[in-house]
């Protein structure tokens, strides 16, 4: 922090030197790509599953969902793609929103939205296999 | 300090014609995005489910309404795009494939895939009656 008149001369450049990066662009690259990994197994099976519920009503659907490896399945694939989902519209913003208060604004929404869904869905599985 | 430069925004896309490559791509974004507001459909299905009967019905109508089939329909698509073309920049990240003819080759073996994993769904789906039809 420089006050008026005592201004380093070190460049801006030699300032930042060496405190890392200042988000977490790596972390969030490498989750991207374990989420897509995940991702293709698990959306294979909800279309496999979604195709093969023998009818499209409450309670057959209730019997598929409330077996373990089912709503185990469900709260995973939901885990993985809200996830990856959030962290792909994450980078969606960044590249096109370059206003700093509309780009934060938009990236606490994505995190919210998400966490908000996501704990929608598990709350929801969570009852159905619980058979409250 | 930073901001206040109006620096030049890359890439400026309305300066190049539209390859099969750079429309693949931008593809994937928007399938992406797509997927990622189709997830409010499957919210909506695991609440109706938790619920009970009245709001799950409510669920299946909507699908089988026009618009909620065509939403099906897209939503299918955009997930075997996304995920065929997701493993060709997996493919890709392991720095594999990324000469130019490969990068044709392996992206209509995507639009194949894509079109081929669709029809599956949708044919496997159709024997099945008593809600989305
Ligand atoms: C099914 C298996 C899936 C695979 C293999 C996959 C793969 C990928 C990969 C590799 C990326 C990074 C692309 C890049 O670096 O430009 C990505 C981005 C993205 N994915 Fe997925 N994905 C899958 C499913 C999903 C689903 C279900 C959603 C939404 C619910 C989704 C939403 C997104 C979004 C929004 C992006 C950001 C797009 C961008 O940065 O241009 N993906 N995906």
């Amino acid at each position: 922090m420089s006050e008026k008149g005592t201004e380093s001369i070190q460049s801006p450049l030699g300032k930042v030197k060496g405190l890392g990066a200042a988000h977490n662009g790596v972390t969030h690259w490498w989750h991207q790509r374990i989420t897509a990994i995940t991702n293709i197994p698990l959306m294979l099976w909800l279309v496999w599953s979604v195709v093969h519920i023998p009818a499209w009503t409450h309670q057959e659907f209730v019997i598929w969902l409330e077996q373990p490896v089912n709503s185990i399945l469900m709260i995973l694939s939901i885990l993985s793609v809200f996830y990856h989902a959030a962290l792909g519209c994450q980078v969606i913003v960044e590249d096109y929103f370059h206003v700093e208060w509309m780009k934060i604004t938009k990236l606490i929404g994505i995190k919210l939205f998400f966490f908000a869904l996501t704990v929608t869905c598990i709350f929801s599985v969570l009852k159905i296999s619980f058979g409250v | 300090m930073a901001g206040k430069v109006e620096r030049p925004l890359s890439p400026h896309l309305q300066v190049y014609r539209p390859q099969m490559t750079s429309v693949m791509s931008i593809l994937h974004r928007a399938t992406g995005f797509a997927l990622a507001v189709g997830t409010v459909m499957v919210v909506w299905l695991l609440l109706a489910a938790a619920s009970g009967p009245t709001a799950f019905a409510t669920f299946t109508w909507f699908c089988n309404t026009l618009i909620g089939k065509l939403m099906l329909l897209g939503w299918s698509v955009a997930l075997f795009y996304h995920l065929s073309n997701g493993v060709r920049h997996l493919i890709w990240d392991t720095g594999r494939m990324l000469e130019i003819n490969q990068a044709y080759r392996a992206g209509y073996f995507v639009l194949a895939s894509t079109v081929i994993l669709t029809l599956l769904t949708w044919w496997f789906s159709c024997p099945y009656k008593g809600g989305i039809e």
